[in-house]
């Protein structure tokens, strides 16, 4: 690459010609601010539409400021990033978003954790002197997202995370000037359009234009009920995120400060989702065997690829857009779901309560869990089988609120029955990890052979898409997997041209799955939080003395009770489930 | 936003079908697309915008976001005789708001609109460029000149 000579603030340095102002001087450690522009390089995602122009910046010989993040360098180019010209310009540009802005950051959800609260701090303002009219758009609520557009910098970026990440496209700019606003085709509301709830929009807007549907106030409810019993359940990329709330490194795990919290804030009993991941697989992997083996014998009848189904935005999209495709993903229920299936049958049975007396809350990284709870098929006479699903960020909010010290809690386990897990169910986090974990029990299964090598790492990584070729003793195993939806869509075009060779495809919605999902703790565009927590999720797996679902003593004794055997008649009606097509244009006939 | 449900009859699907083709279904032509659909079409209603959608292979939401954008398309049906009042500076010192005003009143709509019966719109122009004639309304592609308020029940009344 070729390098040139410009001049940043007074330093003479060399950079690549390709490079943006804004890049050329981070590289020597000049952070010019910037409020629209994002960049979450692991993913591969760039947004610089240099549309807020607060990174302005003088470049000798014109004669307007130049946004840095857009304009790229030249030879001999002369940078100041911060004269008197480029401060005051910088102030005015925000004035004027805020003069635009409603004043309600005492009561906003985003407040401590806004990026254009954190502007106005940073510039000092203290009088917007701008009067004029201020926008007044209604507020739209959905099952997981809440839209409220007058906080809105139309920064764009969660156009480019709808649109050109998820390929969902509900979202565009309309309008003109100061009517201006992002908002789906036709103004509909969210719960009308095809938004699969993923929640990116949620985890990369700069304000409080898009936050999750708090739940927080029902859960304390609940807990105050004396005629309720209270059970909560937790996914596993939580425990590699929630530390992050409370000051911990990136990537620090705190399963046992989490189990002891959720005790002291008074759920009766404090359980693990990822037991419900192992009896997931216990059922996914039955279905995928069955599949696998009349497909290899030449059964013409049975579709392959078969598609892991827990991840309720990824489900969303294919009843969505692709709802010929039907068929091809798992029947299983996602572990959420299967968890209050079992929990307001076998458990509320072991407790001898009626299951309306049973309300099952669950601690998920997702926004789409919450519309999940939802589902009309999932629940029994008007009671669902989940109550109310909180994000991880609703939950660290909640342990503050409670005046517990997170940080000097002791660590401590998970109740039973429904807490043992294996460290095949605690990998559902992250990308990879559901198809790993389906390996390695279907393996065992299938060959009757035990694995000496737990790890399959040929599963593993960020990539988008990957493939992978698994031996099942003598028979290889096509397996692909994709996270974001927009490669979700790559790949299950592939299956509907034919073009696929694949046997299994596990799809996460979000990007680097669930550890990424739309309700952790926000990343500011710091894409390295998201792999340092898959660092995590893989070392809790490592230190776990069981690996593989199926030995989970606790899911065979479920099994022995109650279930009978995977796939069967109890197994069938609990937990499994079938898809809808929800391919609409809204108003064609 | 008021909504008139539209059922789209099969000629008129593949009609637009054949537009889109004509520009070889490339989404960069969106508005070109648009442009012609609204000539045949008249309006650009949601239904439409669907088809157009569908055929470049990209989302509602973005058509909807160009359709919005440009003042040219509209998703409101066009009166039969659509009344453009010219609001440039020579009409506009002449008293150009109060004829609006009156067309507005004894019509019933707003600037943008379409009277119930889909007989008459509304909207504004910029200078026209019959300044002597000032102010200018325009009626189809009638000209009239010297529009008083009080002249306005006449010229609605040559139309009804």
């Amino acid at each position: 690459m070729e390098k040139i000579n410009i001049i940043i603030d007074g330093k003479n340095i060399q950079t690549d010609s390709t490079n943006t102002i804004l890049k050329a001087a981070k590289e020597i450690g000049i952070n010019i601010p910037t409020l629209c522009y994002m960049h979450l390089n692991d993913l591969n995602i760039e947004h610089k539409p240099g549309g807020c122009r607060v990174c302005v910046v003088e470049v000798e010989g014109r004669r307007n400021l130049a946004p840095a993040c857009v304009t790229p360098v030249n030879e001999g180019m002369v940078i100041n990033t911060h004269s008197i010209r480029v401060l005051n310009t910088r102030r005015t540009v925000v004035e004027l978003m805020l003069s635009d802005h409603p004043f309600e950051c005492l009561v906003c959800a985003k407040s401590g954790n806004c990026d254009l609260q954190n502007m106005a701090n940073y510039l000092g303002l203290r009088e917007i002197s701008y009067q004029g009219e201020k926008s007044t758009y209604r507020v739209d609520t959905s099952p997981s997202i809440i839209r409220d557009v007058d906080k809105c910098i139309m920064c764009r970026r969660c156009e480019t995370m709808c649109n050109d990440f998820q390929t969902v496209g509900v979202l565009s700019a309309i309008n003109r000037g100061f009517n201006s606003v992002v908002a789906p085709a036709f103004e509909m509301n969210l719960d009308h359009s095809t938004c699969t709830y993923c929640g990116q929009c949620v985890s990369v807007c700069p304000t409080g234009a898009l936050t999750e549907m708090d739940h927080t106030r029902s859960v304390i409810y609940a807990l105050a009920d004396p005629s309720k019993t209270v059970v909560v359940q937790t996914a596993p990329a939580v425990r590699a995120a929630l530390g992050e709330e409370f000051g911990y490194e990136p990537g620090t795990l705190v399963t046992g400060k989490m189990a002891a919290a959720l005790r002291r804030l008074g759920f009766d009993y404090v359980f693990d989702t990822d037991f419900a991941a192992d009896l997931t697989i216990m059922e996914e992997g039955t279905e995928m065997l069955d599949r696998l083996t009349r497909y290899l014998s030449g059964d013409k009848e049975v579709k392959l690829p078969i598609l892991t189904s827990c991840c309720p935005a990824w489900v969303n999209f294919i009843e969505h857009n692709f709802p010929d495709m039907l068929d091809i993903p798992s029947t299983a229920r996602s572990p959420q779901q299967m968890f209050g299936s079992i929990a307001k049958t076998y458990f509320a049975d072991k407790l001898g309560i009626d299951r309306k007396n049973l309300v099952v809350v669950s601690i998920m990284p997702c926004l789409a869990k919450k519309y999940e709870c939802t589902r009309e098929e999932f629940s029994v006479n008007g009671d669902p089988d989940v109550n109310f699903s909180i994000s991880t960020r609703e939950l660290a909010h909640l342990i503050k609120q409670s005046n517990i010290d997170f940080k000097s809690l002791p660590d401590e386990d998970f109740d039973r029955p429904l807490g043992e897990s294996t460290g095949a169910a605690v990998i559902f986090g992250t990308t990879g990890g559901v198809i790993e974990a389906a390996v390695r029990t279907a393996y065992e299964l299938q060959t009757g052979k035990t694995l000496e090598k737990v790890d399959f790492k040929e599963l593993r990584g960020f990539e988008n898409i990957r493939y992978a070729t698994v031996d099942f003793n003598g028979t290889p195993i096509n397996i692909g997997i994709a996270h974001g939806l927009g490669y979700a869509r790559e790949l299950l075009n592939d299956i509907k041209q034919g073009k696929s060779f694949l046997h299994a495809i596990e799809i996460m919605a979000c990007p680097g799955g669930c550890i990424g999902g739309g309700g952790q703790p926000y990343h500011h565009g710091d894409s390295t939080i998201v792999k340092a927590r898959q660092k995590a999720i893989y070392a809790e797996d490592t230190g776990k003395k069981l690996r593989k679902s199926h030995e989970n003593p606790y899911i065979l004794k479920l099994y022995e009770e109650f279930l009978g055997k995977p796939n069967s008649h109890k197994a069938h009606e609990l937990l499994h489930t079938h898809y809808f097509n929800k391919k609409k244009d809204v108003f064609v006939k | 936003m008021s909504h008139i449900k539209l059922e789209l009859k099969h000629g008129q699907i593949e009609k637009l079908q054949e537009i889109c083709r004509s520009f070889n279904n490339d989404k960069g032509e969106l508005i070109n697309v648009l442009h012609k659909t609204q000539s045949v079409f008249g309006y650009l209603p949601a239904e439409v915008q669907e088809i157009v959608a569908r055929e470049l292979d990209i989302s509602v939401a973005h058509v909807y976001g160009v359709v919005t954008f440009y003042s040219y398309f509209t998703m409101q049906p066009r009166g039969e005789f659509p009344i453009s009042i010219c609001m440039g500076t020579a009409c506009y010192v002449r008293g150009a708001e109060k004829v609006l005003e009156e067309f507005k009143r004894n019509l019933k709509i707003e600037v943008g609109e379409t009277s119930a019966d889909g007989k008459f719109s509304l909207s504004c122009l910029r200078c026209v460029g019959a300044c002597g004639l000032a102010p200018v309304v325009l009626v189809g592609e009638k000209v009239y000149g010297r529009v008083a308020p009080e002249g306005v029940k006449e010229i609605i009344k040559e139309y009804q």
